[in-house]
């Protein structure tokens, strides 16, 4: 038994890939640049020169062609796990998701599975330009038949993706790329985790729930943090999955705290805080002290880079929101 | 010098003139007049069993596509994917075909699915609203059929790859190699996803064939509008061979099919096929196609039906006899029966079937969705006024 690594979040997605590749030689790897170079996040770092070029497919540039590729080798019995470069770089591989991968389950009366894994780099402040900044989960999470999960730590990262390729229904996997080189996390290998599709409480307080996910669970535990400092007790729940979500542990939260504030990178309107707030009102409602505020992306287009800390949701806005849910 | 000045020849002169007829590349062995012909490159020797079978398989399937045609009209099917004229091209392709190989069809691959062993009956419930693809593809290796153009291209090409990671792909054993056949129209070939598809399965040199029939029109939009050369020579420009084959000519498009898998199976990689035929009938049950064409080129067309010049073949070389032609008579009647009244007696999906099989295993948001509405229905039982089922 080896002594317990510390690792970052790239670390821990490269083993848990490393891992399941060993575990299932049906699982294949493919994307831009994820052979040689290990992709632009060196997550496939290693990989190819290990497993060779047939289970780690450098693949044109073409994303549509990456997605619908891969949904014949799901059909073929393979389990597809592909990388889109960026986030903004879904988008022409947007129809072959939701209308192929998404609906192939359902179109064959469950005779045909997709275990087709689609990792998506996603989130801000690397300081990058157009397209390499973006947040589209809503857009995934709206779609019947895609499961979508987001890691926020390394911990996770090594566990979520290897349940997440296991999985027999297609998962879009986000990963926090702000996250990726930033902070160590000590892993033990012999641990059970948690399973997929669960959210988890990862600050147990009493006063307000922030709910978080991806690149923000980090801002919210800083936001509590500094609320502590303040006086207040926050409850930082880890959402960990976004489809199906796992609202149990945040109805119990709610109905202790009865004041609950959503925060993700994405865009407020129509943003998983939406359905977040629609869903805990409906069922925590007599425990509700105030109404659920949403902390987010603006309603614009992700700005220049120079100005883009005061465009995502940081410390001091998910705090405000925390302070306005007690001004009710 | 053309006005293009130096940037380039005059493609007009380098791929000549366009021909109404597929031109001086179309692969031909029979004639529309009943003529066997010979290819240098592309024959093979038909016994006059074959002949036989090629010529009951385009009138069986000729019977689905007017069976299917009159349930529409008689409401039993909401809109029907006619096939009327391309009969030729999907027998001659569909029996090129092994058992081992696999067909990622569009949505008008009946005859496809016959020669796969796919009961027709299958093939419309898609079509009556009942589901939406009511075979396993896994069974008989026909993927279901696919309604977003030129999706399944992709497909294909990544089974494709998925045989050649089998070791099913060149080993020499005729029982083990391995094709895909990716079937979709000259609408489609204007698709990005099509397009990529060719780029992915040259990249790999996947085994798969691109199996296109060009019938001339994608709904109203006739085939100048997808491109300004042959189709066929796309295929060039993405690094593999493009056969011109007349789509009408079962004999033909058999031969050069069979030659395209081959390669393909032996590793040779990827291969354009381009059928050219004509959509007799409308797009669908739902179109008009007077409003866009001209009855002449119908007319044109229904002399080179590629039903008739087989017929004429093999009546004038003396294969087949009355007995023959009333048999088959008989056989298409009884298909005819098996799908009206197999088509009236496929059960309609329960309200509370639209919640399965959206995954592998009901999520519990689903399955509470499921029991809110379940409740909600069982609200109404015993009431007249509404919710009634």
């Amino acid at each position: 038994m080896t002594a317990n690594q510390k690792i970052t979040l790239a670390k821990g997605l490269n083993m848990g890939l490393r891992k399941a590749m060993e575990d299932d030689d049906k699982v294949l790897l493919m994307g831009e640049d994820v052979g040689k170079l290990g992709g632009v996040f060196r997550i496939t770092d290693g990989l190819q020169k290990d497993f060779g070029e047939d289970r780690v497919i450098d693949s044109p540039l073409a994303e549509s062609g990456i997605v619908g590729t891969a949904v014949g080798m799901a059909l073929r019995g393979y389990r597809p796990v592909v990388e889109i470069q960026f986030d903004g770089f879904v988008y022409p591989a947007y129809d072959q998701i939701v209308c192929q991968v998404a609906k192939y389950t359902y179109r064959s009366q469950g005779k045909v599975k997709m275990p087709i894994v689609i990792r998506i780099p996603f989130g801000g402040g690397i300081g990058a330009v157009e397209h390499h900044s973006e947040s589209p989960e809503a857009q995934f999470a709206h779609t019947p038949g895609l499961k979508v999960v987001a890691c926020s730590n390394p911990v996770d990262g090594y566990w979520m993706i290897q349940q997440a390729i296991a999985h027999d229904d297609p998962v879009i996997f986000l990963e926090p790329k702000r996250q990726y080189h930033a902070d160590k996390a000590e892993l033990d290998e012999s641990a059970t985790p948690e399973p997929l599709f669960t959210s988890r409480v990862v600050r147990a307080g009493t006063d307000a729930t922030v709910l978080a996910y991806g690149p923000t669970v980090k801002t919210a535990l800083k936001c509590a943090e500094a609320a502590a400092s303040e006086g207040r007790n926050l409850e930082v729940i880890d959402l960990r999955t976004l489809s199906p979500l796992d609202m149990a542990p945040v109805y119990e939260s709610v109905r202790r705290t009865g004041r609950c504030v959503v925060t993700h990178e994405a865009h407020v309107n129509l943003g998983m805080g939406a359905e977040l707030a629609a869903r805990v009102t409906e069922e925590c409602f007599y425990s509700l002290e105030a109404p659920v505020l949403r902390v987010g992306a603006f309603d614009t287009p992700y700005p220049p880079s120079r100005i883009e800390e005061e465009y995502l949701p940081d410390l001091d806005r998910v705090l405000d929101a925390v302070d306005r849910t007690f001004a009710f | 010098m053309s006005e293009h000045g130096s940037f380039g020849p005059d493609l007009a002169e380098v791929f000549g003139p366009s021909h109404a007829d597929g031109g001086p590349d179309l692969v031909q062995l029979l004639t529309p007049e009943g003529e066997r012909v010979h290819h240098p490159e592309f024959d093979h020797d038909f016994s006059a069993e074959e002949l036989r079978g090629l010529y009951r398989d385009m009138v069986l399937t000729r019977r689905i596509d007017v069976e299917a045609t009159a349930l529409q009209r008689h409401g039993e099917l909401g809109i029907w994917a006619q096939l009327l004229g391309q009969e030729a091209a999907q027998i001659g392709a569909g029996r090129a075909l092994r058992p081992q190989d696999y067909v990622f069809p569009t949505y008008r691959e009946h005859g496809v699915a016959y020669c796969k062993g796919v009961d027709p009956l299958r093939l419309l419930g898609l079509f009556r609203g009942v589901d939406q693809g009511g075979w396993d593809p896994a069974e008989n290796n026909f993927g279901l059929y696919t309604i977003v153009i030129g999706a399944q291209t992709l497909h294909a090409t990544g089974y494709a790859m998925g045989m050649q990671r089998d070791g099913v792909v060149g080993t020499g054993d005729p029982e083990r190699d391995s094709a895909v056949i990716a079937h979709f129209g000259d609408g489609a070939s204007s698709q990005g996803d099509v397009n990529e598809a060719f780029i992915f399965a040259a990249s790999y040199n996947a085994p798969v064939v691109f199996f296109c029939q060009n019938n001339q029109w994608a709904i109203s939009e006739p085939i100048e509008r997808q491109t300004r050369i042959p189709l066929h020579k796309r295929a060039l420009g993405f690094g593999f061979p493009g056969i011109r084959v007349d789509g009408n000519d079962v004999l033909a498009t058999y031969a050069v099919t069979k030659a395209a898998l081959q390669r393909a199976r032996e590793g040779n990689g990827p291969s354009f096929v381009e059928a050219y035929t004509y959509r007799m009938g409308a797009h669908t049950t739902t179109d008009d196609p007077t409003r866009y064409r001209l009855n002449d080129e119908l007319e044109h067309w229904k002399l080179k039906d590629p039903i008739e010049r087989l017929k004429v073949y093999l009546r004038r070389n003396g294969l087949v006899d009355q007995e023959f032609f009333d048999d088959l008579d008989v056989e298409a009647k009884e298909l005819g029966h098996h799908l009206r009244e197999g088509c009236k007696a496929l059960p309609d999906p329960k309200p509370l079937d639209q919640f399965g099989y959206v995954f592998s295993e009901m999520t519990d948001e689903i399955a509470a969705q499921r029991d809110e509405f379940a409740a909600y229905l069982a609200s109404f039982e015993g009431s007249t006024t509404g919710g009634g089922h």
